[in-house]
């Protein structure tokens, strides 16, 4: 049920998401954490935050890291949202959450740049552009501007998680079928080689990307029915 | 007090104005001396792998301090200007201004009684800049090692040219040819000699699938070492030394 | 001149914002169901791209990069302001948005009614603030250059969103299978569409 009312306001979740009141229970907490991992994943069912996801996916390890930093801003920005969700006057909230969502990311990409030096490099500009990460806008105005500090946590953790984890299957497949490694060790046996396996070069280009998501969607959709979109 | 009035909302404002500048400029500045020296280290380490030294990035200071004997910064015509240092160069920053105004860096290195020439090369891959620094031997002809990096070229295709694997197929060209002219690497899809064996040849094979950067390399190396060629030549003539 | 040309022709096809980097893919996947109003949001960001790209190159120059406020006194001249400039540029963004946005409601209702809740949309459009953020990258040389990349990119945005709507208008007709319907086939028809644009590949004028 809960799941037909998402897919209908899906494309507009930043400004629509129903309000649903919750009680304290455990067992609805650990919804929050659980639920976007699947039926509500932000990237296959919510349809946020892809545009800085897909060009980092080429490898594991910067997708690992990307996963991590959006968690950390989410996490953060979140709470943050949700401890002055008494105090933020109204017409200016958006402004408010743009600043503190950059403040965040500001921070991460500053640290990155002291203690993890290659990977930030890597990551370039992807990190700047968490910022406009729709998904991390999207949970403030949805969830955190109307809920408690540890559920706004949880969901933060939560939707971040559900983005990690499509990020890292995305470079999961493309880091091995692209260049027979995992987090730069070589796992197919050079064996294969010999009996003239080649990696895919095509899986490193940006498009299989966009590609392997659809897949994944596919598959997601197919054992989960009631996801199927009505044209 | 209402939290839709003008007061508040403006109070709001500013009080959170102040505390994101403060705070960002707390961490942006108790970070800066981290990320600059991370910078510089990873230049050293760069410059340092050229000459064959491969080291990690913590040593990377100890042992340019130890190998690299002088940062000269030349002028078109060859002669040394003293007053710039050459390891603040940034390539990027001198390719913009006029030619007359541009220096270009090179560093001595001396490794067990070998003397090096390291020069800084940036030019242009297919989608952006791609940059490195090259060695030449004694002879300053003979190449003794090199290291490319990039911005944003294909993975898996021109994104290669970090590799090492396409790195060491420049070592032992010779960048002048036997008349003394400089003819540079070129990096060809019609290669002969796949297996880079014919040192003279002034080929290297190219990665298949990155013709484009592959090119931009060759340029690079050419339009730089260019700029050398008065330093190159001053003291020891090139034919002397290639025979 | 030529060269102006070519970064033109460059953002628009060979750096194409979704293509190529992905960035605006939200509203892009949210906005592509009719050509109407893709051509609507298309439009916004190619006004919004353009007039963002060079106020924030401006900014970079003047204000946030090392060195940069020399103009203003010679002691100022190893102050970085670098760090501050994720925060700068998405707060010129979010106000031209809020510019466009009451630009738009005054002298073209219609549009604005079928755009409706969309044109906020833009100030979190990944490819906006992209745009400024690879200015800052690439080390522009003067504003015209950063204008031309940001109207580019805008146009490259537009070119692509109209694609994808008008592919998808057509496909509702189609025979999809049903889990792949809407999201996925779209999703895959980007790919192969990205996949032809990377024959632009290092093309120059």
């Amino acid at each position: 049920m809960k799941n037909k009312k998402r897919l209908k306001t899906e494309t507009t979740s930043i400004f629509f998401v129903t309000k649903e009141k919750e009680p304290l229970l455990s067992k609805k907490n650990r919804k929050l954490l659980i639920d976007p991992l699947d039926d509500n994943n932000p990237i296959t069912v919510q349809v946020l935050g892809i545009c800085s996801a897909l060009a980092i996916t080429v490898q594991l390890k910067p997708a690992l890291v990307m996963s991590i930093s959006v968690m950390a801003v989410m996490a953060a920005s979140n709470v943050i949202i949700s401890l002055l969700r008494n105090l933020i006057p109204n017409r200016i909230r958006i402004i408010v959450q743009l600043v503190v969502v950059a403040s965040m990311v500001i921070l991460v990409d500053q640290i990155l740049r002291a203690f993890a030096y290659d990977v930030s490099k890597e990551l370039s500009i992807f990190i700047g552009l968490i910022i406009t990460n729709c998904i991390v806008m999207g949970r403030l105005e949805a969830f955190a501007l109307g809920n408690g500090v540890w559920k706004s946590f949880l969901d933060g953790i939560g939707n971040a998680a559900g983005y990690g984890f499509i990020l890292i299957l995305v470079a999961f497949f493309r880091e091995l079928f692209g260049s027979g490694k995992l987090f730069g060790y070589q796992v197919i046996p050079d064996s294969f080689y010999e009996m003239g396996y080649v990696n895919n070069g095509l899986m490193l280009l940006s498009p299989m990307a966009l590609i392997t998501v659809g897949l994944i969607i596919w598959i997601q959709r197919y054992r989960n029915r009631i996801l199927i979109e009505k044209n | 007090m209402n939290r839709d009035s003008n007061v508040y909302t403006f109070l709001f404002a500013t009080l959170m104005v102040l505390i994101v500048a403060s705070s960002l400029a707390f961490t942006a500045s108790s970070l800066k001396e981290r990320q600059i020296s991370n910078v510089r280290k990873e230049k050293m380490q760069n410059i340092l792998a050229t000459i064959g030294i491969e080291t990690e990035r913590e040593e990377a200071e100890a042992l340019y301090n130890k190998y690299i004997t002088e940062e000269l910064t030349l002028k078109q015509d060859g002669s040394i200007d003293p007053e710039i240092n050459a390891f603040d160069i940034k390539l990027n920053n001198e390719l913009r201004k006029s030619y007359s105004d541009q220096r270009f860096p090179i560093y001595v290195a001396s490794v067990e009684e070998e003397k090096y020439y390291v020069i800084p090369l940036r030019g242009k891959g297919l989608w952006d800049a791609i940059w490195g620094y090259i060695a030449l031997e004694e002879d300053k002809n003979t190449i003794k090692g090199a290291v490319f990096d990039h911005k944003g070229e294909t993975a898996g295709l021109g994104a290669e040219i970090t590799q090492q694997w396409f790195q060491n197929r420049f070592l032992g060209e010779k960048v002048f040819d036997s008349q003394g002219n400089l003819v540079g690497i070129n990096v060809s899809k019609t290669n002969n000699d796949p297996k880079d064996l014919d040192k003279d040849d002034h080929e290297v094979d190219a990665i298949s699938g990155a013709t484009i950067t592959g090119d931009g390399v060759t340029d690079m190396i050419k339009e730089r070492l260019t700029h050398y060629l008065p330093y190159l030549k001053q003291e020891k003539s090139i034919v002397s030394l290639y025979n | 001149m030529e060269s102006y040309l070519n970064l033109f022709v460059k953002s628009i096809f060979v750096e194409n914002m979704i293509f190529a980097y992905f960035l605006g893919m939200c509203s892009y996947l949210a906005v592509s169901k009719t050509v109407k109003t893709a051509v609507g949001l298309g439009s916004a960001v190619i006004f919004v791209l353009a007039i963002t790209v060079p106020i924030n190159f401006l900014l970079d120059t003047y204000l946030l990069r090392p060195g940069a406020l020399s103009w203003f006194d010679k002691s100022y001249a190893d102050l970085d302001l670098s760090f501050l400039s994720f925060i700068m540029f998405i707060a010129v963004i979010a106000s031209m948005v809020q510019l466009v946005e009451m630009v738009v409601e005054k002298f073209a209702p219609a549009l604005y009614g079928a755009l409706g809740i969309f044109l906020p949309l833009i100030a979190v459009n990944c490819a906006i603030l992209g745009g400024s953020l690879f200015m800052q990258q690439k080390d522009f040389s003067g504003i015209t250059e950063s204008a031309i990349y940001g109207l580019g990119s805008g146009v490259g945005w537009l070119l692509a969103i109209l694609a994808i709507a008008a592919i998808r208008e057509k496909i509702t007709y189609s025979n999809v299978p049903a889990p792949l319907r809407g999201l996925g086939i779209t999703f895959i028809i980007t790919g192969l569409m990205a996949l032809g644009f990377m024959s632009f590949m290092g093309i120059k004028i």
